[in-house]
């Protein structure tokens, strides 16, 4: 059993990450096929698709929107939950575990329904739907990730060093420059990156709540209905998911450093 | 070790200082007054409000009334950071982002006393803590002891008119505690700051303080030096927190000025020091003797003043053994601790035993 665990369980890891990543891969070969219909062989390697990009204004759109939206959400998710982290790490309260289930729930809900909900709430409420509803969508998604973050960056942040500082006649901003900055920035950085690569990439919410406005998912979904757009929808997945891994790299880094002995 | 006496200069008066939360009262009107150049410790269970009061000495808690006065300065309104204190933390508070040699200059930054006299400084200081070499070393990489020297370090550099410590030991192995226990003492002798210390371990108090002061429930009960402290406290609670005691119960026959005379079961009559918290409690009074005060008497050796009794129980702690012994007419059997160089732990049970004490170890205490 165990001979036999030792022989096939590396092949089994090796289907698994082919399989988790193989239509991935795809996704940056096919987009220098020279030819539009993704298939192989390819017939020439190409960077037309990419030189294309820029010459669409409605993708140009959609990018600026889904910059506006994924700072703005990134930052917006950020400020609320350094508060949450701060008080779920520093005090004890009367109902802080449930609040902190609450708070996470997102994480589980299906995010039809949220944005179903959020869509009847915010239209009953007389609010138009444009890339402000949309930010609010993504805050709600985005703030389980965030305070799991700063939680993880807070949770080692004795209050004590504070105090330390000052008694080594620290002023209080003179503290916060030296000592509580320097110890969270970590944390806080990649939260913001976190954030915004989920806002970056989110459909649902964007779809239910966008309105008239369009991100760069809704876009891409757009586009999908022509074959011939196939090219440049692959091109601008490409950029997209590079753009993704580079700033979840630049995040894991930032809370790897918080860290550096443990 | 024969020591320099103290310069006879308060450094630190505290005042009728109290401080509350909400209904609860941390510190209930406490009235000290520590000399410069004094390792005082501050010694009590959890909660007697040793922490509040080193708090408010450091400025991180206002007293709610009351004044504290620092080298003559009275210190209402002035922040931690502007206090002539450092303190040394329990948890050490190592600012895990900095190494060892940016730890012990964080405060000194701020004085700008230019590179080479800050380099020179926290040489001296990591010298002082036996650190010397290890200033590039990474917070995160250091042992418990080291984190502990980093923080002392860190403090001394500082060169403040009163240090505090808050708990410093407590987080060490037993070895490593009682090694930094003559360490930390020897220092403060050595660079002749004023040190307080607060602890609940009431060796650790007695081992290295000048005086202690001894507090419960937000009260002050005691202050001396740790062998008055020990041998002559002034009530039970007092007694028990320092160490083992034998409480016998005592009736008042004669008050003659300083001294008393009661009767025991036991004991016979005794003549004693009128406690200084001594309240005529009608007729009925408390004397204690420690357990090591009562010595057993082998074969036909006799003593003055004797103590017979049965041996009822026996606990053997390697180089001492503790003995229950039954003395008839006595409510509770005494305890007795023995060193084992003449065979204690040998003693049967059930054996009757004469105990030998000195009439001056019987104190009289109030209850």
């Amino acid at each position: 059993m165990k001979a036999l665990a030792r022989k096939w369980l590396p092949a089994y890891a090796g289907l698994y990450v082919i399989f988790l990543y193989l239509p991935i891969l795809l996704l940056p070969i096919f987009s220098v096929n020279a030819s539009p219909i993704p298939q192989f062989p390819l017939t020439g390697i190409t960077t037309k698709w990419y030189r294309d990009l820029p010459k669409t204004p409605a993708l140009i759109d959609a990018a600026w929107n889904s910059l506006i939206v994924g700072v703005a959400a990134a930052v917006l998710s950020t400020v609320l939950g350094i508060c949450a982290a701060r008080a779920v790490t520093r005090y004890r309260f009367p109902g802080r575990r449930p609040i902190q289930g609450l708070i996470m729930a997102p994480l589980v809900l299906p995010e039809i329904i949220i944005a179903i909900s959020m869509l009847l709430i915010l239209l009953s409420l007389g609010l138009s739907l444009s890339l402000f509803t949309v930010v609010l969508g993504h805050v709600l998604i985005c703030i389980p990730y965030s305070i799991t973050v700063l939680v993880s960056g807070f949770e080692g942040f004795d209050r004590s060093l504070e105090e330390a500082s000052a008694d080594l006649g620290e002023t209080a901003f003179g503290t916060f420059r030296r000592v509580t900055l320097p110890m969270v920035a970590p944390a806080i950085i990649s939260s913001l990156l976190v954030s915004f690569t989920i806002s970056l990439d989110e459909f649902i919410m964007a779809f239910f709540l966008a309105g008239t406005e369009t991100t760069l998912p809704i876009y891409i979904w757009g586009q999908l209905r022509f074959a011939a757009k196939l090219p440049g929808v692959l091109a601008l997945g490409t950029l997209m998911l590079a753009a993704s891994i580079l700033m979840l790299t630049f995040a894991e880094a930032a809370s790897a450093r918080r860290t550096p002995h443990r | 070790m024969q020591e320099p006496p103290l310069p006879d200069r308060t450094m630190i008066d505290i005042r009728g200082v109290s401080r509350s939360y909400g209904s609860f009262k941390a510190l209930d009107e406490a009235n000290l007054s520590i000399r410069e150049g004094e390792f005082f410790s501050l010694l009590g269970p959890s909660g007697c409000g040793k922490t509040t009061l080193l708090r408010m000495i450091a400025g991180f808690d206002t007293p709610t009334t009351g004044k504290i006065v620092i080298d003559g300065q009275p210190m209402d309104g002035i922040p931690a950071n502007r206090r002539p204190t450092n303190m040394v933390f329990q948890s050490y508070a190592i600012f895990p982002h900095l190494n060892v040699e940016q730890n012990v200059a964080y405060g000194l930054k701020r004085l700008r006393l230019g590179a080479e006299e800050e380099k020179r400084r926290v040489e001296e200081a990591l010298a002082m803590v036996s650190l010397t070499g290890l200033g590039k070393r990474g917070a995160t990489e250091l042992s418990g002891g080291q984190r502990q020297r980093v923080a002392l370090a860190r403090a001394l550099v500082m060169r403040p008119k009163v240090l505090l410590l808050d708990e410093p030991l407590s987080a060490l192995d037993k070895k490593l505690r009682e090694q930094m226990q003559v360490e930390l003492r020897r220092l403060q002798k050595a660079v002749g700051i004023t040190f307080i210390l607060v602890t609940h371990d009431q060796y650790e108090a007695l081992a290295m303080s000048d005086r202690i002061a001894v507090m419960f429930g937000g009260r002050i009960a005691q202050v001396a030096a740790p062998k008055e402290i020990y041998q002559r406290p002034v009530n039970r609670q007092v007694a028990d927190f320092l160490g083992g005691m034998n409480f016998i119960r005592a009736e008042l026959v004669e008050e003659a000025g300083n001294a008393i005379v009661v009767d025991t079961l036991g004991f016979g009559r005794v003549r004693t020091e009128r406690p200084p918290a001594w309240e005529g409690n009608g007729r009925a009074a408390t004397l204690g003797i420690r357990p090591e005060r009562l010595r057993v008497l082998w074969d036909d050796a006799r003593a003055a003043h004797e103590v017979a009794g049965t041996l009822i129980e026996r606990h053997y702690f390697g180089e001492i053994t503790h003995l229950v012994v039954d003395v008839p007419g006595m409510e509770k059997p005494l305890s007795v601790t023995e060193t084992n160089d003449f065979g204690a732990d040998d003693l049967p049970v059930g054996a009757t035993i004469r105990l030998a004490y000195d009439p001056d170890a019987l104190v009289a205490m109030a209850d």
